[in-house]
Protein backbone atom coordinates (compact mmCIF):
# COMPACT_ATOMS: atom_id res chain seq x y z
CA UNK A 1 0.00 0.00 0.00
CA UNK A 2 1.23 3.83 -0.74
CA UNK A 3 1.38 6.53 1.83
CA UNK A 4 -0.61 9.27 2.09
CA UNK A 5 -0.38 12.96 3.65
CA UNK A 6 -3.43 14.27 4.46
CA UNK A 7 -4.66 18.01 4.58
CA UNK A 8 -7.70 19.20 6.07
CA UNK A 9 -9.43 22.47 6.01
CA UNK A 10 -11.03 23.20 9.56
CA UNK A 11 -13.48 25.82 8.23
CA UNK A 12 -13.67 27.85 4.88
CA UNK A 13 -11.51 31.27 4.72
CA UNK A 14 -8.53 28.96 6.37
CA UNK A 15 -6.11 26.67 4.45
CA UNK A 16 -5.84 23.08 4.57
CA UNK A 17 -3.35 22.39 7.24
CA UNK A 18 -1.44 18.80 7.67
CA UNK A 19 -2.81 16.69 9.89
CA UNK A 20 -1.25 13.01 9.39
CA UNK A 21 -0.52 10.48 7.16
CA UNK A 22 -1.97 6.70 6.45
CA UNK A 23 -1.81 4.39 3.91
CA UNK A 24 -4.10 3.10 1.29
CA UNK A 25 -4.38 1.29 -2.07
CA UNK A 26 -5.33 4.41 -3.94
CA UNK A 27 -6.30 7.68 -3.83
CA UNK A 28 -9.95 7.29 -3.50
CA UNK A 29 -9.05 5.18 -0.37
CA UNK A 30 -7.39 7.63 1.06
CA UNK A 31 -9.73 10.12 0.63
CA UNK A 32 -12.51 8.00 2.20
CA UNK A 33 -9.59 6.58 5.07
CA UNK A 34 -9.18 9.95 5.65
CA UNK A 35 -12.57 11.26 6.14
CA UNK A 36 -12.87 7.94 8.98
CA UNK A 37 -9.58 8.78 10.83
CA UNK A 38 -9.28 12.56 10.74
CA UNK A 39 -12.59 13.92 10.55
CA UNK A 40 -14.88 12.11 13.17
CA UNK A 41 -15.03 14.57 15.27
CA UNK A 42 -15.83 17.27 13.30
CA UNK A 43 -12.32 18.23 12.59
CA UNK A 44 -12.85 19.84 9.05
CA UNK A 45 -15.03 20.19 5.95
CA UNK A 46 -12.78 19.88 3.28
CA UNK A 47 -9.90 17.13 2.70
CA UNK A 48 -6.94 17.00 0.58
CA UNK A 49 -5.42 13.90 0.31
CA UNK A 50 -1.74 13.93 -1.41
CA UNK A 51 0.57 10.40 -2.18
CA UNK A 52 3.56 11.01 -0.08
CA UNK A 53 6.25 10.27 -2.93
CA UNK A 54 4.88 13.18 -4.84
CA UNK A 55 6.15 16.10 -2.09
CA UNK A 56 9.51 17.11 -3.33
CA UNK A 57 11.26 18.46 0.81
CA UNK A 58 14.01 20.47 1.61
CA UNK A 59 17.00 19.10 2.71
CA UNK A 60 17.57 18.79 6.72
CA UNK A 61 21.28 19.35 5.97
CA UNK A 62 20.45 22.66 3.89
CA UNK A 63 18.63 24.37 6.80
CA UNK A 64 21.61 27.00 6.83
CA UNK A 65 21.77 27.66 3.13
CA UNK A 66 18.30 28.10 2.73
CA UNK A 67 17.33 29.75 6.17
CA UNK A 68 20.07 31.22 8.16
CA UNK A 69 20.34 34.12 5.93
CA UNK A 70 16.59 35.60 6.91
CA UNK A 71 17.79 35.44 10.42
CA UNK A 72 19.12 39.53 10.38
CA UNK A 73 16.33 40.80 8.04
CA UNK A 74 14.07 41.51 10.59
CA UNK A 75 12.77 44.78 8.32
CA UNK A 76 11.02 42.10 6.12
CA UNK A 77 8.44 41.68 8.74
CA UNK A 78 5.42 44.03 8.40
CA UNK A 79 5.30 44.22 12.27
CA UNK A 80 5.66 48.22 12.22
CA UNK A 81 1.94 48.65 10.97
CA UNK A 82 -0.76 48.78 13.42
CA UNK A 83 -3.13 46.16 12.57
CA UNK A 84 -7.08 46.82 13.37
CA UNK A 85 -7.92 44.97 16.53
CA UNK A 86 -11.07 43.48 14.02
CA UNK A 87 -8.83 42.08 11.63
CA UNK A 88 -8.29 38.33 12.63
CA UNK A 89 -6.21 35.31 10.97
CA UNK A 90 -3.12 37.24 10.33
CA UNK B 1 -46.81 -0.21 12.80
CA UNK B 2 -44.44 -1.54 15.58
CA UNK B 3 -43.50 -4.60 13.55
CA UNK B 4 -42.64 -2.26 10.59
CA UNK B 5 -40.02 -0.19 12.78
CA UNK B 6 -38.97 -3.14 14.74
CA UNK B 7 -37.69 -4.72 11.39
CA UNK B 8 -36.01 -1.87 10.53
CA UNK B 9 -34.60 -1.15 13.86
CA UNK B 10 -33.45 -5.06 14.29
CA UNK B 11 -32.01 -5.15 10.75
CA UNK B 12 -29.51 -1.96 11.69
CA UNK B 13 -28.68 -3.05 15.27
CA UNK B 14 -27.64 -6.88 14.20
CA UNK B 15 -25.83 -5.34 11.25
CA UNK B 16 -23.93 -2.67 13.23
CA UNK B 17 -23.17 -5.00 15.93
CA UNK B 18 -21.49 -7.73 13.34
CA UNK B 19 -19.25 -5.15 11.69
CA UNK B 20 -18.47 -3.87 15.25
CA UNK B 21 -16.97 -7.34 15.59
CA UNK B 22 -14.33 -6.67 12.70
CA UNK B 23 -12.66 -4.19 15.77
CA UNK B 24 -9.18 -5.18 16.07
CA UNK B 25 -9.65 -7.85 13.13
CA UNK B 26 -9.70 -5.33 10.68
CA UNK B 27 -7.29 -6.34 7.67
CA UNK B 28 -5.12 -3.30 8.14
CA UNK B 29 -5.16 -0.36 10.54
CA UNK B 30 -7.01 2.35 8.74
CA UNK B 31 -9.37 0.03 7.35
CA UNK B 32 -10.42 -1.45 10.80
CA UNK B 33 -11.28 1.53 12.12
CA UNK B 34 -13.56 2.86 8.99
CA UNK B 35 -15.81 -0.95 9.25
CA UNK B 36 -16.26 0.21 13.18
CA UNK B 37 -17.03 3.94 12.06
CA UNK B 38 -19.94 2.30 10.01
CA UNK B 39 -20.79 0.20 12.55
CA UNK B 40 -21.17 2.84 15.24
CA UNK B 41 -23.09 5.12 12.43
CA UNK B 42 -25.43 1.95 11.98
CA UNK B 43 -26.08 1.40 15.84
CA UNK B 44 -26.78 5.10 15.95
CA UNK B 45 -29.87 4.53 13.63
CA UNK B 46 -30.64 1.34 15.49
CA UNK B 47 -30.89 3.32 18.57
CA UNK B 48 -33.35 5.95 17.00
CA UNK B 49 -35.71 3.26 15.76
CA UNK B 50 -35.20 0.97 18.75
CA UNK B 51 -36.44 4.52 20.48
CA UNK B 52 -39.26 4.85 17.91
CA UNK B 53 -40.51 1.23 18.32
CA UNK B 54 -40.42 1.49 22.53
CA UNK B 55 -42.50 4.58 22.01
CA UNK B 56 -45.07 2.53 19.94
CA UNK B 57 -45.20 -0.25 21.88
CA UNK B 58 -45.92 2.19 24.74
CA UNK B 59 -45.62 -1.02 27.70
CA UNK B 60 -43.10 1.18 29.51
CA UNK B 61 -40.04 -0.76 27.62
CA UNK B 62 -37.00 1.13 26.40
CA UNK B 63 -34.78 1.02 23.81
CA UNK B 64 -32.52 -1.05 25.54
CA UNK B 65 -34.95 -3.67 27.32
CA UNK B 66 -35.50 -3.97 23.16
CA UNK B 67 -31.96 -4.07 22.12
CA UNK B 68 -30.66 -6.34 25.31
CA UNK B 69 -34.03 -8.35 26.67
CA UNK B 70 -35.29 -9.62 23.61
CA UNK B 71 -34.92 -13.41 22.55
CA UNK B 72 -33.83 -14.18 19.16
CA UNK B 73 -37.34 -15.28 17.90
CA UNK B 74 -38.27 -12.04 18.96
CA UNK B 75 -36.08 -10.43 16.67
CA UNK B 76 -37.25 -9.45 13.41
CA UNK B 77 -34.34 -8.58 11.16
CA UNK B 78 -33.19 -10.05 7.71
CA UNK B 79 -31.56 -13.10 8.31
CA UNK B 80 -28.89 -12.02 5.93
CA UNK B 81 -27.42 -9.24 8.14
CA UNK B 82 -27.06 -12.14 10.92
CA UNK B 83 -25.16 -13.91 8.88
CA UNK B 84 -21.10 -14.55 10.05
CA UNK B 85 -18.57 -11.82 8.76
CA UNK B 86 -16.88 -14.93 6.75
CA UNK B 87 -13.70 -12.98 5.23
CA UNK B 88 -13.55 -9.54 4.11
CA UNK B 89 -15.35 -9.90 0.68
CA UNK B 90 -18.42 -11.31 2.12
CA UNK B 91 -18.42 -8.65 4.90
CA UNK B 92 -18.27 -5.86 2.10
CA UNK B 93 -20.59 -8.05 -0.22
CA UNK B 94 -23.30 -7.75 2.70
CA UNK B 95 -22.43 -4.22 3.06
CA UNK B 96 -23.17 -3.34 -0.27
CA UNK B 97 -26.42 -4.94 -0.45
CA UNK B 98 -27.45 -3.25 2.36
CA UNK B 99 -26.00 0.41 1.57
CA UNK B 100 -28.07 0.23 -1.37
CA UNK B 101 -31.14 -1.09 0.38
CA UNK B 102 -30.52 1.62 3.20
CA UNK B 103 -30.03 4.57 0.81
CA UNK B 104 -33.74 3.85 -1.13
CA UNK B 105 -34.97 2.79 2.01
CA UNK B 106 -33.82 6.30 3.51
CA UNK B 107 -35.22 8.44 0.75
CA UNK B 108 -38.76 7.17 0.68
CA UNK B 109 -38.47 7.00 4.16
CA UNK B 110 -37.77 10.96 4.41
CA UNK B 111 -41.35 11.78 2.98
CA UNK B 112 -43.12 9.03 5.45
CA UNK B 113 -46.10 10.61 6.70
CA UNK B 114 -45.03 9.11 10.06
CA UNK B 115 -42.86 12.80 11.59
CA UNK B 116 -40.25 10.98 13.72
CA UNK B 117 -39.64 8.23 10.91
CA UNK B 118 -39.24 10.64 8.49
CA UNK B 119 -36.58 12.92 10.36
CA UNK B 120 -34.44 9.59 11.20
CA UNK B 121 -34.56 8.75 7.91
CA UNK B 122 -33.30 11.98 6.43
CA UNK B 123 -30.50 11.95 9.25
CA UNK B 124 -29.85 7.99 8.56
CA UNK B 125 -29.78 8.92 4.64
CA UNK B 126 -26.65 11.27 4.59
CA UNK B 127 -24.33 8.03 6.85
CA UNK B 128 -25.71 5.52 4.70
CA UNK B 129 -24.86 7.78 1.37
CA UNK B 130 -21.12 7.63 2.75
CA UNK B 131 -21.41 3.93 3.32
CA UNK B 132 -22.81 3.18 -0.03
CA UNK B 133 -19.89 5.03 -1.58
CA UNK B 134 -17.16 3.20 0.43
CA UNK B 135 -18.49 -0.27 -0.46
CA UNK B 136 -19.35 0.30 -3.85
CA UNK B 137 -15.67 1.26 -4.20
CA UNK B 138 -14.64 -1.91 -2.26
CA UNK B 139 -16.79 -3.77 -4.81
CA UNK B 140 -15.00 -2.72 -8.06
CA UNK B 141 -11.40 -3.30 -6.34
CA UNK B 142 -12.48 -6.84 -5.22
CA UNK B 143 -14.51 -7.10 -8.20
CA UNK B 144 -11.60 -5.94 -10.99
CA UNK B 145 -8.77 -7.21 -8.53
CA UNK B 146 -6.89 -10.28 -8.59
CA UNK B 147 -8.29 -14.10 -9.04
CA UNK B 148 -8.39 -14.42 -5.42
CA UNK B 149 -10.32 -11.34 -5.03
CA UNK B 150 -12.66 -12.34 -7.74
CA UNK B 151 -13.60 -15.65 -6.31
CA UNK B 152 -13.75 -14.93 -2.92
CA UNK B 153 -16.77 -12.45 -3.96
CA UNK B 154 -17.99 -15.11 -6.28
CA UNK B 155 -17.90 -17.40 -2.97
CA UNK B 156 -19.62 -14.53 -1.26
CA UNK B 157 -22.29 -14.05 -3.69
CA UNK B 158 -23.12 -18.11 -3.91
CA UNK B 159 -23.91 -17.86 -0.34
CA UNK B 160 -25.55 -14.06 0.28
CA UNK B 161 -27.84 -13.72 -2.84
CA UNK B 162 -30.67 -15.67 -1.54
CA UNK B 163 -31.04 -13.71 1.87
CA UNK B 164 -31.59 -10.49 -0.23
CA UNK B 165 -35.08 -11.61 -1.41
CA UNK B 166 -36.02 -10.88 1.96
CA UNK B 167 -35.37 -7.22 2.13
CA UNK B 168 -38.39 -7.06 -0.13
CA UNK B 169 -41.03 -9.08 1.42
CA UNK B 170 -44.38 -8.33 1.07
CA UNK B 171 -47.64 -8.70 3.66
CA UNK B 172 -50.79 -6.78 4.26
CA UNK B 173 -49.55 -5.61 7.19
CA UNK B 174 -47.09 -3.58 5.05
CA UNK B 175 -49.89 -2.87 2.35
CA UNK B 176 -51.56 -1.04 5.07
CA UNK B 177 -48.74 1.43 5.75
CA UNK B 178 -47.90 1.88 2.45
CA UNK B 179 -51.26 2.74 1.63
CA UNK B 180 -51.00 5.44 4.53
CA UNK B 181 -47.66 6.88 3.20
CA UNK B 182 -46.06 5.43 6.51
CA UNK B 183 -43.62 2.92 5.23
CA UNK B 184 -41.73 2.19 1.72
CA UNK B 185 -43.04 0.43 -0.69
CA UNK B 186 -41.16 -3.25 -0.90
CA UNK B 187 -41.79 -3.61 -4.67
CA UNK B 188 -40.93 0.10 -5.48
CA UNK B 189 -37.65 -0.80 -3.21
CA UNK B 190 -37.13 -4.01 -4.71
CA UNK B 191 -36.82 -2.52 -8.64
CA UNK B 192 -34.26 0.05 -7.85
CA UNK B 193 -32.23 -2.10 -5.71
CA UNK B 194 -32.42 -4.98 -8.38
CA UNK B 195 -31.44 -2.16 -10.83
CA UNK B 196 -28.17 -0.81 -9.35
CA UNK B 197 -26.87 -4.00 -8.31
CA UNK B 198 -27.43 -6.00 -11.29
CA UNK B 199 -26.04 -2.80 -13.25
CA UNK B 200 -22.79 -3.06 -10.74
CA UNK B 201 -22.53 -7.04 -11.41
CA UNK B 202 -22.88 -6.76 -15.33
CA UNK B 203 -19.77 -4.85 -15.46
CA UNK B 204 -17.86 -7.58 -13.72
CA UNK B 205 -17.65 -11.67 -14.18
CA UNK B 206 -19.52 -12.47 -11.28
CA UNK B 207 -22.59 -14.78 -11.64
CA UNK B 208 -25.47 -14.38 -9.74
CA UNK B 209 -26.14 -18.47 -8.36
CA UNK B 210 -29.10 -19.82 -9.99
CA UNK B 211 -30.31 -22.36 -7.54
CA UNK B 212 -33.60 -19.94 -6.84
CA UNK B 213 -33.83 -20.60 -3.43
CA UNK B 214 -34.97 -17.64 -1.67
CA UNK B 215 -34.41 -17.15 2.13
CA UNK B 216 -37.27 -16.26 4.66
CA UNK B 217 -38.67 -16.24 8.31
CA UNK B 218 -36.39 -13.71 9.79
CA UNK B 219 -39.50 -10.99 9.74
CA UNK B 220 -41.83 -13.39 11.77
CA UNK B 221 -38.81 -14.65 14.47
CA UNK B 222 -37.75 -17.70 12.61
CA UNK B 223 -33.70 -16.85 12.30
CA UNK B 224 -30.35 -18.75 11.34
CA UNK B 225 -28.65 -20.64 14.45
CA UNK B 226 -25.85 -17.66 14.07
CA UNK B 227 -28.38 -14.88 15.48
CA UNK B 228 -28.65 -16.68 19.02
CA UNK B 229 -24.96 -17.14 19.15
CA UNK B 230 -24.25 -13.53 18.42
CA UNK B 231 -27.05 -12.33 20.91
CA UNK B 232 -25.67 -14.92 23.83
CA UNK B 233 -22.58 -12.43 23.52
CA UNK B 234 -24.48 -9.09 23.17
CA UNK B 235 -26.67 -9.35 25.37
CA UNK B 236 -24.49 -11.20 28.16
CA UNK B 237 -23.58 -8.25 30.54
CA UNK B 238 -27.74 -7.12 30.57
CA UNK B 239 -28.64 -10.88 31.22
CA UNK B 240 -25.77 -11.68 33.96
CA UNK B 241 -25.91 -8.20 35.77
CA UNK B 242 -29.80 -7.27 34.83
CA UNK B 243 -29.65 -3.26 35.10
CA UNK B 244 -25.96 -2.77 35.37
CA UNK B 245 -24.59 0.91 33.98
CA UNK B 246 -21.53 1.99 34.22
Amino acid sequence: MKLYEIFLRAKSGLSHKHVGSLHATDSQMALQNARDLYTRREEGESIWVVDSSQIVSSNPSDKDAYFAPAEDKIYRHPSFYEIDKEVKNI
Amino acid sequence: MYNYIQNLADNTLILGQRLAQWCGHGPFLEEDLALTNTSLDILGQAQMLLNLAAEIKGDGSTADDLAFLRDAIGFKNVILVEQPNGDFAHTMLRQYFMDVYHVHLYTILSGSSNQSLAEIAEKSLKEVTYHLERSQLWMQRLAHGTKESIDRLQNALNELWHYTHELFEESEELDDLVEQGIAADPIHLKIHWEADVKEWLASTALTIPKTGWKATGGLNGHHSEYLGLMLCEMQFLQRAYPDCEW
